[in-house]
C-alpha cells in the first residue's frame, strides 16, 4: 500500500508514531522545522537539527549521514504546531563533498510505520544547484495528519530555507548547524580505518555469532589480561555507530570511491588483491606471553595483537591500550558520578525529612550516606588501579619495543636511526593521557600518508596548569614543535619520498628552523616575503592540479617529466603575515585538495591573528588536525569522547638526536638525487 | 530453567563466572499457500540494559554495540536471522570482571524490530552461556510463545562477591528496549 508520491501530492497518515527514512547516497544533514497554522516557524526552539536533535515528538540525527531514520510521534507534537517540515542539506564545503544536490544521487524519503511498512515514499528529483531542500511536510488537516511531497530546493542553502520559513536570524542558525556537524571533525583523534566501507549505515548486519563450539576460543582471551581490542579492527565496525567517528567513515568511503572507481562495468579487469595487504606470505608468529605465575596476572608482551607484521601488531596494540584506558576510565568516572549523585539525593532526603531535625538521627543518616559514597568510590578506584597497573606494565614493555616512527625522541631506537626503505603504517605525533592515569602515556599514532593537514595552534589557550606563555614564546614553541613533526615525517620516509617546503614570510623563524636549514633537508631555503610565499603556493597548487587531472583522467604516466612525485609538506609560519586574499585562497585549496594527491599543509598559527578574514577561514581550521605546542586537553577518543591531554613529541633539551637524524636524511637525499 | 528461578554464577569448583554470553537465534516464518518459499524477513534484536540502583546507566543494543566501559559487547545486528542452524544469530558478551562497580544488575531483552510476534518466528531461542566453557546456563524457546513482540529474558545481578542470574522470561510488547523500560522496572 505504499504510495509513491510526486511533487505536491499528499497522502493520509494512518498512525501518529512514524519513522521517516532518508537515503541519499552521500552524507546529508537532516532536520525538521515546526510551523504554526500559517507555516511560521517561531524561533530556534522550533527547529530540530544536529545541534539540538530532540523536540517534543521529534528526533533527528546528530550528524550527517547517507541514511537517516527520524522518529516522529505526532501525538507528542505541541498543539500549536500544524506543520512539520523535514529538510535535508548538504554539509558545508570541506572539499570532499559536492555542495549541490545536482551532483549527487536523488535523495529518497519514505514515511514508514514502526514495523517498517512503508506508508508513502518520495524521490526528490530535479534538483540542481540547490544545497538544501524541504523534502516532506507533515501537516494537520481537520484533526488528522497528512504528508505532502514538497521537494522545494534552495540554492542559498539552509540560510535561505530558514529565511523562507520566516525564521529570524536564519543565517546564524544555518551556520550553527554546519558548525555542529563539523565539530566532531576538528576535535577528535582520527580513528583507525575500518575495514568495511559501509561504516555509515545506521544498522549493520553481523556475521553469525560464534556457535557453542567456538565459544571457548574467544573466552580464552578473557582472562585477567586486557580485553582484546576488538572493536576498532573488527569487521563488524563496532565504533562509529555514534559519536565523533562517523564523519571519517563516510569520508573514507568517498575517498576510496574516487581513488578506485568501481570499474566492473567498463571492462577493466577486477583487482582481487587486498588493497592494503602487500604480500600473502604468512606472518611470523606473534610473540607469546610467558606462562603466568600462579595468582599473578599474565605479564604483558610487546606485539601481543593481531597483524601481519610486528609494526602492525604494535600499532594495533597501542590502539588497544588506547581503547582500554578510555573504557576503564569511563567505568571509573561513571561509578564516581553515580556515587556523587546518590549521596546528593540521600543528603537531600535527610534535609527534607522533618524527623532528622531533632536529635542525632539526621547526623547519623548523613554519615551513612557519606560512608556509602566513600565505599563505592573506593571500590571503583580499586578496579581502576587494577586496570591501570596492567596497562602500565603493558606500556613498559611496548614503549621500548616501538619502531622509530612510533617512538619518542628519547627512545634509543632514534640513535640507531637508518634511513628506511619503506613508509611506516603510522607516525607518532605525541602522547595522550588522562588525569586519572597520569603515568600512562598513550602514543598518538596517525596513519600515513596523512589524511589531513596539521595545525600547530599558537593561540593563547593557556596550558592546563594555568601558566600563560606569552605570545612570542608560544610562536617559538609552535615552530619548534612543527620542526620536530616535520623532521619525524622526513626521517620515516625513504630518501626522496618526502619533501618539505617552508614559508616564513617575516623571516622570524630562523632560529627554530635552523635544524632543517643547516642539515640541508629542505627542498629550498625558507621562502621569505609575500613574493616568496606566492611562488611556493603557486608551484604546489599547480602540482595538485596536475596530479588531480592525471588521476581523474586515469593517465598517471602523462605527468610532465621532472615533476616531483614525492609527498610534499608545506610549513607555514606566521600566518597570515605576508598573505593576500589570493594566497589565502590557494592555501585553502591546498588544505582541501592536497591530502588526496600527497600535498599536506602544516600551519603554525594563532587563529585570532587571522580573525580579520572572518568566517572565510573557518573551513580551513576545521579541515586541519589541531595540535598544540604545550600540553592541552582538546583531543577526544573515538569511543567514549573523553578529553585527552595531548603533548607533542619534542626532542629532549640538549639532545643532538634531531641533528644526527636529519644529517643522515640529508646525506641519503643527496645520494638519491644523483 | 523455569521462570523466576535464580542460579548463582559461582562455578561448581568454587571459582566464579567471569564471562557470560546471551545468544539469540531465530528463523523467519515461511508464508502459507502459494509462494511458500517467500519468507518474510524478521528482525529480532538483543539488548542489555545496565542498571545502578534501579537507574539505567548504559545500554548495549544495535546502535551502541559496546558499553562505554567496554564490559558489555554486542556482536552486531543481524537483520534476518536463520543463518546458522541452531547457532546464535546475535550475541551479547558480558565480561563480569570488568563491569563497573556501581552496576548491580544487567537485564537482557529481546525485541521484534519488524513487529512480528513470537508466534510467527520459527526456531527462536534465547540462551545464556558460560563463555569460559561453552556450557549453557539457561535456555528459552521463544517460538510459538504467544502474541508478544518482546521478552525480558533474564537478569544478571550482583550477589555477595560474585554474580547470580535470575531467569525472568516475562513477555512484553515493544520495538526496542526503550519501549520495555516500564516493564523492566518492576523486575529489578
Amino acid at each position: 500500500m505504499t504510495a509513491e508520491l510526486v511533487r505536491g501530492q499528499n497522502h493520509p497518515l494512518p498512525q501518529a508514531r512514524l519513522e521517516i527514512r532518508i537515503s541519499a547516497g552521500t552524507p546529508v544533514v537532516a532536520g525538521a522545522t515546526l510551523g504554526d497554522e500559517n507555516g511560521k516557524v517561531h524561533g530556534f526552539e522550533w527547529v530540530a537539527h544536529p545541534g539540538t536533535p530532540t523536540l517534543p515528538g521529534l528526533e533527528v540525527s546528530r550528524q550527517a549521514a547517507a541514511d537517516h531514520r527520524l522518529a516522529v510521534d505526532l501525538e507528542a507534537v505541541p498543539e500549536a504546531v500544524h506543520r512539520v517540515s523535514v529538510l535535508l542539506a548538504l554539509p558545508a564545503a570541506d572539499g570532499t563533498v559536492p555542495v549541490r544536490f545536482g551532483a549527487v544521487a536523488a535523495p529518497f524519503v519514505a514515511v514508514t510505520g514502526l514495523d517498517g511498512t512503508e506508508v508513502a515514499s518520495y524521490t526528490i528529483t530535479g534538483l540542481e544547484a540547490e544545497s538544501a531542500v524541504v523534502a516532506l511536510e507533515l501537516y494537520r488537516r481537520q484533526g488528522a495528519w497528512k504528508v505532502r511531497a514538497v521537494g522545494q530546493g534552495y540554492a542559498g542553502g539552509l540560510a535561505e530555507l530558514f529565511t523562507d520559513q520566516d525564521l529570524p536570524q536564519a543565517a546564524q542558525l544555518a551556520g550553527s548547524i554546519h558548525e555542529a556537524v563539523a565539530q566532531g571533525l576538528a576535535r577528535s583523534v582520527p580513528a583507525p580505518p575500518q575495514r568495511t566501507a559501509d561504516g555509515d549505515r545506521s544498522r549493520q548486519p553481523a556475521a553469525p555469532a560464534l556457535g557453542p563450539d567456538h565459544g571457548a576460543a574467544t573466552a580464552s582471551q578473557g582472562a585477567p589480561g586486557p580485553v582484546p581490542p576488538a572493536s576498532p579492527y573488527d569487521p563488524h565496525g563496532a565504533p562509529g555507530q555514534s559519536g565523533p567517528q562517523s564523519p571519517y567513515t563516510g569520508g573514507a568511503g568517498e575517498l576510496g570511491s574516487t581513488a578506485q572507481p568501481s570499474s566492473t562495468g567498463s571492462g577493466v579487469p577486477i583487482d582481487y588483491s587486498h588493497p592494503r595487504r602487500q604480500n600473502a606470505a604468512p606472518p611470523p608468529p606473534p610473540p607469546t606471553a610467558p606462562p603466568a605465575e600462579p595468582g599473578q596476572p599474565t605479564r604483558p608482551v610487546a606485539g601481543d595483537a593481531t597483524g601481519w607484521s610486528m609494526e602492525e601488531r604494535l600499532y594495533n596494540q597501542v590502539w588497544g591500550m588506547f581503547e582500554d584506558l578510555a573504557r576503564t576510565t569511563a567505568a571509573y568516572r561513571s561509578a564516581v558520578d553515580f556515587a556523587d549523585s546518590r549521596m546528593e539525593k540521600e543528603l537531600d532526603q535527610v534535609l527534607s525529612d522533618p524527623r532528622s531535625r531533632i536529635g542525632g538521627q539526621g547526623d547519623a543518616a548523613r554519615e551513612a550516606a557519606r560512608a556509602r559514597h566513600g565505599q563505592l568510590v573506593a571500590q571503583a578506584r580499586e578496579a581502576l588501579d587494577r586496570d591501570l597497573a596492567q596497562l602500565t606494565a603493558e606500556a613498559e614493555v611496548v614503549e621500548p619495543a616501538l619502531p622509530a616512527a612510533y617512538a619518542r625522541w628519547d627512545n634509543p631506537v632514534w640513535h640507531a636511526y637508518r634511513v628506511p626503505m619503506e613508509i611506516p603504517m603510522a607516525l607518532r605525533l605525541g602522547d595522550l593521557h588522562l588525569p586519572e592515569a597520569d603515568r600512562i602515556r598513550i602514543p598518538m599514532l596517525v596513519r600515513l600518508p596523512l589524511e589531513r593537514g596539521l595545525w600547530i595552534d599558537t593561540g593563547r589557550s593557556g596550558s592546563p596548569d594555568g601558566t600563560f606563555a606569552d605570545s612570542h614564546e608560544m610562536r617559538r614553541l609552535g615552530l619548534e614543535t612543527a620542526v620536530a613533526h616535520a623532521a619525524r615525517l622526513l626521517a620515516v620516509h625513504p630518501a626522496g619520498d618526502f619533501t618539505v617546503h617552508v614559508i616564513d614570510p617575516a623571516g622570524s623563524g630562523g632560529q627554530a628552523l635552523a635544524p632543517l636549514v643547516q642539515t640541508g633537508v629542505l627542498a629550498a631555503p625558507p621562502a621569505l616575503g609575500a613574493a616568496g610565499a606566492a611562488d611556493v603556493l603557486a608551484r604546489l597548487t599547480q602540482r595538485v592540479d596536475l596530479v588531480q587531472m592525471a588521476v581523474r583522467g586515469g593517465a598517471a604516466d602523462s605527468l610532465p617529466p621532472g615533476l616531483d612525485t614525492s609527498q610534499q609538506l608545506l610549513i607555514v609560519n606566521d600566518f597570515p603575515h605576508g598573505f593576500d586574499d589570493r594566497a589565502v585562497n590557494q592555501l585553502r585549496y591546498l588544505a582541501d585538495e592536497g591530502p588526496d594527491v600527497g600535498v599536506h599543509v602544516m600551519m603554525v598559527a594563532d587563529r585570532e591573528e587571522s580573525a580579520g578574514y572572518g568566517p572565510l577561514l573557518d573551513p580551513l581550521w576545521r579541515s586541519l588536525l589541531r595540535l598544540t605546542p604545550v600540553a592541552d586537553d582538546h583531543l577526544a577518543d573515538p569511543w567514549v569522547g573523553h578529553a585527552w591531554t595531548y603533548e607533542p613529541s619534542l626532542v629532549p633539551p640538549g639532545s643532538q638526536v634531531l641533528q644526527q637524524v636529519l644529517t643522515q636524511v640529508a646525506a641519503a637525499r643527496r645520494s638519491w638525487g644523483r | 530453567m523455569t521462570k523466576g528461578q535464580a542460579i548463582s554464577l559461582q562455578k561448581n569448583d568454587g571459582g566464579s563466572l567471569t564471562s557470560v554470553r546471551m545468544g539469540l537465534g531465530w528463523q523467519a516464518a515461511p508464508r502459507r499457500g502459494l509462494f511458500g518459499s517467500r519468507t518474510r524477513e524478521i528482525d529480532l534484536d538483543a539488548s542489555a540494559v545496565l542498571f545502578a540502583d534501579k537507574q539505567p546507566v548504559d545500554v548495549v543494543f544495535f546502535r551502541h554495540l559496546v558499553s562505554d566501559d567496554g564490559s558489555v559487547r554486542h556482536t552486531g545486528d543481524n537483520l534476518v536471522g536463520g543463518v546458522g542452524q541452531g547457532g546464535d544469530d546475535e550475541a551479547i558478551l558480558v565480561d563480569l570482571q570488568r563491569v563497573p562497580v556501581h552496576i548491580d544488575q544487567i537485564v537482557f531483552t529481546v525485541n521484534s524490530f519488524t513487529g512480528q510476534t513470537f508466534q510467527e518466528v520459527q526456531n527462536a531461542f534465547c540462551r545464556l552461556v558460560d563463555e569460559t566453557n561453552g556450557q549453557e546456563l539457561a535456555r528459552y524457546t521463544l517460538a510459538g510463545g504467544g502474541a508478544y513482540t518482546a521478552q525480558i529474558m533474564a537478569k544478571v545481578h550482583r550477589a555477595g562477591q560474585g554474580w547470580s542470574m535470575t531467569a525472568l522470561g516475562s513477555p512484553a510488547n515493544g520495538r526496542t528496549f526503550q519501549d520495555l523500560m516500564p516493564a523492566i522496572l518492576p523486575v529489578l
